[in-house]
């Protein structure tokens, strides 16, 4: 008996020890590493680089100009998800899942390639505008390289975030809460200010928050609409000293990327102490309210919704898809210009794209592999472990994917620009930093995803096994992962199509032979050959739809809420 | 205050019919429960009245006016009916006396007047002095008085009920009780109130309407619905009543009929007009049975006596219908035990109208 008692112990230790090992490895390390680079560069405590910093005008400027955006997208944001998250939850609409679908898309499109499909929309070279003779003269500044261009396109990114947590929190409402306003007098309108807007500030506030870490992280947009007009934010700042200045800025560097740090926390925080003055927790649970009814406005509401989605989903990628069969900048798109060179040219011929192509392909598959293999017993420790500590563990795999792209990045970098002690092996410079980059910042994905999975599984079916005798690594095997399989499945689905086309990590992280899609798309941006950018953009996207159909086939399986864009 | 008058009135979702063809009359003033098993449609008649739901046929009157038909329907905010919640559905966000206030407030009613009226609505139900509380801070029973007392304060002229006392312990639910028959008579406002607690509806209702399977199986008077249900349904569903096949073999004379039951012969009361006939059911009562005294009644055997203080419940299953189960009281010093024989007698009972016969 005792010995089977440590046996099964044993197991048990073992799998709490191999996680642990995994969240210090990916999580704490890199934010450890960081906090040193500023308390103690080179070992010794000093506030030397926090005080060069804190000289530098550029600092402030930036800080001043993330601080800008990051407010305004979300704004933008806030009210655009929330209007059509009201919309779509409390009306009676038409074709609802379609809409949310086209209105969450966005959101699984990369921000760089949102940035120039819209770029490709406006712009003097615009095929889209020369179809029908609209376009500004060549010359002409593009409207979007301008502080309200990036917060429009940071509010059009984000707005579907702020849309998801909202239609969540209102599906949670119970209609008796509605209809008892209503029994004393008040029309739709009053019920909506006094009643279903008051009581959604927690998850309004709590999708505020997580717009504006998003925000202010955000590299694509502000890259491709900033840098041409010189308006910089702090992850631009950061890119282009690191790409002017190599590993010897680093420690400025990491001081900005912490400054980006505190002010995401921040914003978290803000969000922290006002939602706990307003802790209205629904705890009934009931059918949702009889969707009101729109009577002759339904028409105008839909066709306002449609016109929605045509600005923000298929106006941009036409134009995206009709660039990248223009020839040349500029060109007209006719019969007789359209072509398919720029495809041949950017999947087969261009060395770097090609090589961009398959690095990013097995970066993104090496990625969720790996997280769909640890969320299964790390989740299973969270969400069903008797040991408390463990919950901790929790948090710490939420940061490096809670905190903007770049503090992970610039991390990443400190931990590996001298070879690994003891090994010796050296990671900078290789195609392997952005791995574990990208190991531990999308972990969290597959992770949300097999928690939620876990606790839709009765327990008892687990119970079961151990009473036939199954000790704990045979469970999992034959039991556990069978059960979540689908629900970490879907979170490394996710997590491919997020990795596919990311660019903010491996912009900082990469180097000659180590290509990623994304900074191959930004190289071609910036030295004027959109026609490829858009090209690869198109195929990125084509990747990320495809993918999204594979995986609807194994929505019947999940829980609610693992994919987003399925109402 | 008015009345409230239901004329064939369905609600499909689909093609599922929760309420089917339900007409009722409710007087001015009068208390209804509606009683009925789970998922019989009993919420859902409810929300056709106050408006939330759309009728799919037939048609609601409140005080004469046409309120809901297949036409339209009135929005619920402007039927003047007061609602309370199985789950009291407070406002979270707004303390006791902002969720007392707010149709005032919606009303755009003068701030001192409204003010005032939160205060007599509270004091109404004891609640002097809650005002500034938040609902999270209440008790259930507190919970459910801001509740009634936020219906009661725009004074409308019909108030609904549905299951307002299930989420409460017992004590507390017979004081509410007590409350809402003192607030009935007080007002007078029309009552509609849903429950699945029979003593619930007897001790408060004037007529109770028994639901199944989304139709009104009947309307009665507490007492009626007791003696003389209408159907098997009502008949097992109120008070455990047992159903036993008989035989009719004498037409009705003054209230009553000699039937055959369990092989033995005997008297119970029916409807008039009542004719011989087979295959009847009658419904009797624990109440209803004794053991025999004398040759009368028929053989068993005791299935199970469970001793419950000063009494036991004996279940017997006479021989001649051995799938029959007969449960009754029989009080100390109980002598019947598992597996005895034993022979019984029934006092009395009613005979089930035959199906289709209106009530
Ligand atoms: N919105 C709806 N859509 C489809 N079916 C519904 C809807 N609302 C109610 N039903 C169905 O109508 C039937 C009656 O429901 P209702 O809520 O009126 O029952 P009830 O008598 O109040 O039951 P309970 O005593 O359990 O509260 C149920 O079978 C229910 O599933
Ligand atoms: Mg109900």
């Amino acid at each position: 008996m005792p010995t089977r008692i440590r046996e099964s112990r044993g197991q048990e230790m073992v799998l709490t020890a191999a996680a642990a090992v995994v969240i210090v490895l990916l999580s704490m390390l890199p934010m450890l590493r960081l906090v040193k680079e500023i308390v103690a560069p080179g070992g010794i405590l000093s506030t030397a680089a926090v005080e060069a910093g804190l000289r530098s005008p550029a600092t402030w400027i930036a800080t001043w100009h993330t601080l800008v955006v990051g407010i305004g997208g979300t704004l933008l944001a806030v009210l655009s998800g929330t209007l059509v998250a009201v919309l779509v939850s409390l009306t009676d609409i038409r074709c609802r899942s379609a809409l949310v679908l086209c209105y969450v898309m966005p959101l699984m499109i990369a921000p760089q390639v949102t940035a120039l499909a819209w770029l490709q929309l406006f712009g003097p070279a615009s095929p889209f505008l020369k179809l029908f003779g609209a376009a500004p003269p060549l010359g002409t500044k593009n409207p979007l390289y301008s502080t309200s261009g990036i917060i429009l396109l940071l509010g059009v990114q984000y707005g579907p975030l702020v849309f998801l947590l909202v239609r969540a929190g209102l599906r949670k409402l119970p209609r008796e809460l509605v209809e008892a306003a209503r029994a004393g007098g008040a029309n739709w309108f009053t019920v909506l200010a006094t009643i279903v807007l008051p009581l959604m500030t927690p998850s309004i506030m709590a999708a505020a928050a997580l717009a504006f870490v998003s925000c202010v992280g955000n590299f694509g947009i502000p890259a491709f609409l900033g840098i041409p007009a010189n308006y910089l934010v702090l992850p631009t700042l950061i890119y282009q000293k690191l790409a002017g200045g190599g590993p010897a800025v680093l420690g400025e560097t990491a001081f900005l990327s912490v400054l980006i740090g505190m002010i995401a926390m921040a914003g978290i925080l803000a969000q922290e102490v006002m939602s706990r003055r307003r802790d209205y927790r629904i705890s009934s649970t009931s059918l949702p309210a009889e969707p009101y009814e729109l009577g002759r406005w339904r028409p105008v509401v839909q066709a306002g919704m449609w016109l929605l989605i045509v600005l923000v989903l298929v106006l941009p990628l036409f134009g995206l898809v009709l660039t990248s069969l223009v020839p040349g900048y500029g060109i007209a798109l006719t019969a007789k210009t359209a072509t398919l060179d720029n495809y041949r040219f950017v999947l087969f011929e261009h060395d770097a794209a090609t090589r961009a192509f398959f690095n990013s392909f097995w970066l993104s598959i090496a990625a969720a592999f790996f997280a769909v293999i640890v969320a299964v017993p790390v989740g299973y420790l969270i969400a069903w472990g008797k040991q408390r500590w463990v919950r901790l563990l929790n948090l710490s795999v939420e940061l490096p994917y809670a905190l903007p792209g770049v503090v992970l990045a610039i991390a990443s970098l400190l931990l590996f620009l001298r070879p690994i002690p003891l090994t010796g092996i050296q990671l900078y410079n290789t195609v392997w930093i952005i791995l574990y980059a990208y190991l531990a910042r999308f972990l969290v994905l597959a992770l949300r995803p097999t928690i939620s999975g876990y606790h839709q599984i009765d327990r008892a079916l687990e119970e079961a096994a151990q009473v036939a005798g199954a000790g704990l690594f045979t469970r999992m095997r034959t039991i556990i992962f069978p059960l979540v399989a689908p629900a970490a499945v879907a979170g490394g689905l996710l997590i491919f199509m997020t990795a596919l086309s990311e660019l903010t990590v491996s912009a900082l992280l990469w180097s000659s032979g180590s290509e990623t899609i994304g900074v191959v798309m930004f190289s071609f941006e910036q030295g004027g050959d959109s026609n490829y950018a858009a090209t690869m953009s198109v195929v990125t996207v084509a990747v990320t739809f495809a993918l999204m159909l594979v995986t609807n086939l194994l929505a019947p399986h999940l829980p609610n809420g693992v994919l987003p864009w399925r109402d | 205050m008015a009345r409230l008058t239901l004329d064939h009135v369905t609600k499909s979702f689909a093609d599922f019919d929760a309420v089917k063809d339900v007409s009722i009359d409710v007087a001015d003033g009068e208390f209804l429960a509606v009683l009925g098993p789970s998922g019989c449609g009993k919420t859902t008649l409810l929300r056709l009245i106050a408006g939330f739901e759309k009728v799919t046929s037939g048609e609601i009157r409140i005080g004469g006016d046409v309120v809901s038909n297949s036409g339209g329907s009135v929005g619920p905010e402007r039927r003047r009916v007061g609602i309370v919640f199985q789950n009291y559905a407070l406002w979270p966000h707004m303390s006791v006396a902002e969720n007392i206030g707010y149709s005032l407030k919606v009303a755009k009613l003068d701030k001192a007047v409204a003010r005032q009226k939160v205060e007599d609505a509270l004091a109404l139900v004891n609640l002097q002095g809650l005002g500034e509380r938040r609902p999270a801070n209440l008790s259930g029973g507190q919970r459910q008085r801001v509740a009634l007392a936020r219906c009661l304060v725009a004074a409308p002229s019909l108030v609904l009920f549905d299951e307002p006392l299930a989420n409460l312990d017992v004590h507390l639910r017979a004081s509410m009780e007590d409350e809402f028959a003192a607030f009935h008579e007080r007002t007078g406002t029309t009552i509609v109130y849903i429950t699945h607690d029979q003593t619930e509806a007897m001790a408060l209702a004037d007529r109770i309407a028994v639901m199944d399977r989304g139709r009104l199986v009947q309307l009665a008077r507490p007492r009626d619905l007791y003696h003389e249900p209408a159907n098997e349904m009502v008949a097992s569903f109120i008070s455990q009543g047992i159903l036993l096949t008989a035989d009719v073999l004498t037409g009705e004379e003054s209230g009553h009929c000699k039937v055959r039951v369990l092989g033995s012969e005997l008297v119970v009361r029916c409807r008039p007009g009542e004719r011989p006939r087979a295959g009847a059911k009658i419904c009797c009562r624990s109440a209803d049975i004794e053991i025999s005294a004398d040759a009368s009644g028929f053989d068993g055997l005791v299935k199970r006596a469970v001793y419950q203080g000063g009494a036991a419940r004996i279940e017997f299953s006479p021989k001649a219908g051995p799938d029959l189960i007969l449960h009754f009281e029989q009080p100390d010093p109980v002598v019947l035990e598992n597996g005895a024989q034993a022979r019984l007698r029934i006092k009395s009972g009613w005979l089930i109208p035959a199906a289709g016969t209106a009530f």
